[in-house]
Order: structure tokens, then sequence, then C-alpha cells
């Protein structure tokens, strides 16, 4: 009997970076066995500071990201709904209140935190979700306030943002009742700003073409620079991914076979929706090979000194895509669209992330004015399956894929 | 050399034939429950009429929502396109498209060749659909194919503030309730449904001149609440309906 050939389209390092997510999950989930605290903390907020006072980090939005992933969505939300909140409120926010009374989702709800981290720099409702949950778990919450930076980063805010650092790691201290280490935390910034600097190296890799991987990938692979950046794992482990990206260049593997046209996704993913979608565009040879979500964790690395890092942290934190100006999040966009060399945009319309979608129909006209490539914008919600239609999306995506081969001719 | 198009929409089946650049003949049937079946039955249909074989056809092209049931046709492509190469061939000076059909309704601009440059397409929501105007037909008791010429017979027109079909239709059994005059309701009805259409045609800034197609196209006072909205007139063939399935048929020429 011969062997079972193996997919050589497909990326290795996916296996390792499961376990590394399990064993964190496993961790967080045992911390209160192993006298270890846990804070529960906003997808931008500052985690470094947690993770050099050996405070195991855990994040309601990986989880909700995960809950979509695993198509529990709609019961959890329903959930929330029955509770009394508003279907026009975020999904992750409405899975992760629900998640905490129902014990429900793939790992059976959150460990209990000991501490609330919230930091309003990727949106407003983190900070209402937030003071439900410290009246829910009856722990104390820290606030991050970032004021958003329209235009630029003005002195005021600066040092608003930066005297709130020094409160934060005060906050720690008494959380902690131990001091925090200097050494350790340089230390921790360090790897942090190693790991970004990762991260977008893995991110550039799809600038090749064919690209050897796709937003999708990146979508999966994010989670670590998310929940651990600040550890040794992340950068451990994005070097062997890069080195992986590589060979697949070097071989010419490409993740979409005969990969035609390139495309660039805005907003979060339709977690429950990944599949489906990649296998819609790879039909039309179509890769999406950048999106801006993924590149939002390491887009603010120009601010970061490793050198001085809780004192640069207040910038890079305040002044990341979500909470700019939508003249700059466009401009941004324009450099991804001629750093991947993309063929059109894809905007996900995301109805619970209102931040991110709000300004999307000016930049889709900045972008079509400046480039002149196609737009498509698709209606959905990244945990809430209710608000898909896939035949809708279907045929919006086919008519997207038609344009851009008919300018071809 | 006659090439065929079938657009297989969610509530009509249309087909097309074309030979040597002019339309044959066009036909609308109802789809019922079976795409597949629809799309034999409205292609077998319209060749039986015009005296063609299967085998005179070249090429074939499904669109609509049921294209990709359509397994004897040469090619899939959306409505979004079809409708596009359907105006450019009917009215080569086209550059907007308002397309109003059952289950959606839509905005296309288009080039100067007739490609489609943008499009805008509602959500999932009915509201500004066939499938509206049809639920409030129902509520009204008034035949779906009654209800321009009803409406446009409005003294004091009815205003619907609700967005949903659903809430639309419980506002709509409140006025009965009120006794407010059928004819005003109506008119109501269609400007709710020509408001939400334009905020489409808005998303994609549409340039005359327009055309509108789809079976609301049928609907007068559908399209008169349009043009009061749009500030433009819009043309309207005789095969708005058809349009589709008519440029199904162009494209298949150019397979």
């Amino acid at each position: 009997m011969s062997e079972k050939p193996v997919d050589k389209t497909k990326i290795r390092s996916a296996k390792k970076m499961r376990d590394l997510m399990t064993t964190y999950y496993l961790d967080a989930l045992s911390a209160g066995q192993n006298n270890k605290q846990v804070a529960w903390i906003t997808s931008g907020g500052p985690v470094e500071p947690l993770v050099a006072m050996d405070i195991i980090p855990v994040y309601p939005e990986n989880h909700g990201a995960m809950i979509g992933s695993a198509k529990m969505g709609e019961d959890l939300c329903a959930k929330a709904e029955d509770m009394g909140y508003s279907s026009d409120l975020c999904s992750y926010a409405r899975t992760d209140i629900a998640c905490a009374v129902v014990k429900g989702g793939p790992i059976g709800g959150l460990p209990k935190p000991d501490m609330l981290i919230c930091c309003n720099n990727i949106c407003g409702t983190v900070l209402k979700w937030y003071e439900v949950q410290a009246r829910f778990y009856n722990v104390p919450l820290f606030i991050l306030d970032t004021p958003v930076c329209h235009t630029g980063y003005a002195p005021e805010i600066a040092e608003y943002v930066r005297t709130q650092v020094d409160e934060y790691i005060v906050f720690l201290e008494n959380m902690t009742k131990r001091k925090l280490d200097h050494d350790k935390m340089t230390q921790v910034g360090k790897l942090s700003f190693e790991a970004q600097h990762l991260w977008q190296k893995v991110l550039n890799t799809t600038a090749h073409k064919p690209s050897p991987m796709s937003a999708f990938d990146a979508f999966f692979f994010l989670a670590l620079i998310v929940t651990l950046r600040g550890t040794p794992a992340v950068v451990d482990f994005y070097k062997e991914l890069i080195a992986e990206m590589e060979q697949r260049i070097t071989e010419g593997i490409s993740v979409v076979p005969n990969e035609k046209y390139r495309l660039l996704w805005d907003n979060l993913p339709v977690w429950y929706r990944l599949k489906w979608l990649s296998a819609s565009f790879s039909a039309h040879n179509a890769c999406l090979v950048a999106d801006t979500y993924t590149s939002a964790w390491c887009g603010a690395i120009k601010y970061i000194d490793e050198n001085n890092f809780l004192d640069s942290l207040a910038q890079a934190y305040t002044r990341i895509y979500l909470n700019i100006g939508v003249d700059q999040m466009a401009e941004e966009m324009l450099d991804m669209i001629r750093f991947y060399d993309v063929d059109g945009l894809v905007m996900h319309s995301n109805r619970s992330c209102k931040p991110y979608s709000f300004g999307q129909m000016d930049i889709m006209n900045i972008v079509r004015k400046q480039t002149g490539i196609p737009v498509l914008m698709i209606e959905a919600d990244m945990v809430d399956p209710r608000s898909f239609s896939q035949s809708q999306v279907e045929t919006r995506i086919d008519a997207f894929m038609e344009i851009i081969k008919q300018r071809e001719k | 050399m006659i090439y065929a198009g079938i657009d297989i929409g969610s509530i009509t089946a249309k087909a097309a034939l074309i030979k040597d650049d002019h339309l044959l003949d066009t036909i609308v049937l109802p789809t019922g429950y079976h795409h597949l079946n629809a799309g034999i039955r409205v292609f077998d249909t319209l060749l039986q009429q015009t005296g063609l074989d299967r085998r005179d056809i070249s090429a074939v092209v499904s669109t609509g929502y049921g294209r990709a049931s359509i397994d004897f046709a040469d090619k899939a492509m959306t409505e979004i396109l079809c409708h596009g190469a359907g105006a450019h061939f009917l009215h080569p000076g086209i550059r907007g498209i308002i397309d109003v059909g059952g289950q959606d309704s839509k905005a296309v601009l288009l080039d100067d060749q007739g490609r489609v440059e943008n499009f805008a397409m509602n959500d999932k929501c009915a509201a500004g659909t066939g499938r509206f105007l049809e639920v409030m037909a129902r509520a009204l008791e008034v035949e779906l194919d009654q209800m321009g010429e009803v409406g446009r017979q409005a003294d004091n027109p009815s205003k619907i503030s609700s967005i949903c079909t659903v809430f639309a239709e419980s506002e709509v059994i409140s006025m009965i309730a009120r006794q407010e005059k059928r004819e005003n309701i109506i008119a109501g009805i269609h400007d709710a449904a020509a408001a939400r259409v334009a905020i489409l045609a808005a998303k994609i800034r549409i340039r005359g001149p327009v055309m509108m197609t789809g079976g609301v196209a049928k609907n007068s006072g559908m399209a008169a609440a349009l043009e009061k909205r749009l500030k433009m007139s819009l043309i309207i063939g005789s095969l708005s309906q058809e349009t589709g399935a008519i440029g199904a048929a162009v494209l298949a020429s150019d397979l």
C-alpha cells in the first residue's frame, strides 16, 4: 500500500500554534490552583505590564472569535438577548456576557477574572461591557482611556494617557501586592516589540506572488500576537512561521491554487464562515492576501521605543488603527493596496463593530477615487450568523469577481 | 448564431433569444419551487413558440438567484452583469440601472461600454423589493399589477415610517383600521419602497441616463415615486422584466 500523499499546501505550523493556544488556555483555566491571578483585558489593551507581573491575561474577544469559529455564536447571542441585551449590541459582548452566566462555548467559559483591564482604543462598547462583567464577578476594573486621534497626537493626549499608564502600574501593584520589576518590564517590552516586528514580517510574506498564505491564515495565526505578546513563545513561533513561509515561496507553494487575483480584506473576519468565504474566493482564483485587521497588532510599532517601553506604550496604544481618523485609515489602506498589489478591496460591514464599520463608505470612495480598483461591501456580523445571508453574499462576490475579470479584457 | 439567456428570479423565470445582435423573442413564467424545472420549462416553451430546437442554440448563460441550478447552461453569471449587458443592448447610452426584483433591489453603474463599474444591493431585508409590494398588495386586497394605477390616484399619500416589511405591514393594517384611503396608503407604500432603493442609487452616485429594470419597473406608481426621489426621469422599456435574460443571451454570444 502506498503512503498517503502529504498535502503540501497545508501550513505545517498550524499544529504547533494550536498546541500553544491549548497550553495557554489550560494554564489560564488552572490559574487558581497555581496561585496565579487572571486579568481579563480588551484586545487592544496594554498587556505587557500584566506579563511582567506574572498575571495571566485572558481575552474575551479572542474567546468570542473562538465561539464564532465553533459556530456557537447564535445560541449565546440569543441567550444574551433573553437576558435583556439588545440584538444591536456587539456579538463579542453578547456572547461573553451570556457565557459568563451559562459557562457555554467551546471551552466551557473563561476562567474567573481577578481583575478587568479595559482600554477603549478599540471601541466604546468595552466600557459598559467590562462594567457589566465587573459587577457580575465583583472584581476591580481598571479603565485606560485613550482619546481618538483624529488628526494627530496632541501633547495633552500624550500627558493624559501617560499619567494613566502610571496609574495602571499602581493598580496592578495593589492587586498583586508586589512591586513592578522594571528590569522584567524592559525585557517583556523588548519581547513584545520583537514579536510585533516578526508578525509584520509574517504578513509581509504575502506580498509575494503567488501568496504563500492568505488573510484567512492570518486570522488564525493572529491569536498568538494578541494573547501572548511579551512572552518568548511568540517570538520563537513566528520565527518558525516566517521560515516556513519563506520555504513555501522558494518552492512556489501558493495557498490558492492558480492565484490570479489578489484582494484586500477590511474589518473583522466572519468567523463562522471562514471556510465558505475562502472557498468562494478561491473558486475565482482569488486570494485574500492581506487585511486591515490582523495588521492592527503591529501597525503602531513605529511609535514603540523598545528601550523605553512604558513611556512609548501610551502613544503606541493610543494611535492604533481603530483610534485614528478616517483619512489616516484610508491612507494606511492605500499603502496596503500598493504594497500587496491587490486587484480589489472586500469590506465587511460588520453589524457588531461600529467603529470599524463607521467610516467604510468614505474609505471606499477614497480608495475608488485614488486607485480605481473595485470595492465590494458585504453585510454580515463577526459572530452572529443571523446577520449573514449566504445567497446575497454569494451574488455579491460573484458579481465583484466578474467586474475584476471584466477589467482585464 | 442564436444565443439564449435564462434568468431564474425568486418569483418569475425569464428567457430570451438573440440572433445576430437582434432580439428574437422573450418569455416570462412563474418560477415555482424547482429552479431547474423552471429553467427547462421557460427555455423549452420559448423554443417552442419560436419554432426552434435546442440544437439551434450556440450557447446558454443562466443568471438570477437560481443561476447555479441550470445545469444545461454553458455558464452562470450574476444578474448584476446581465442587467448591465441587457440594458446596454436595449439602449446603448444607459449609464445607470435600478433593478427592483422579487427579493432584492440593486443599483448598477455602467461605463460607456456597458461594463459594470460599481453596484450596490439591498442587505438581507426585503424592504424596497417586489416581495415588499406583494405583501402590501395582499394586505390591501389589490392585484399586484393594479397597484401602480391605484396608487397614482392618491390625493394625500400616507406616511409609512417602518423600514421592516413586517412592521410596515402592521403599520398598513392599522391605517386600514383607521379607514385611510387605499389609494393614499398605496402611494405611501411606493414612496417608502422608493426611499430604500434611492439609498442604493446614492451609494454608487448614480448618473443618467438611468434605466429601471426588473419586475417592479412595471409598477408605474413605484417608478413615479423613484423618479421623484432621484430627481431624474427613468427609462422604462416594455422589456424591463426580461432585461436580465436578454443580457444573459448577450453575454452568451461573448463566450
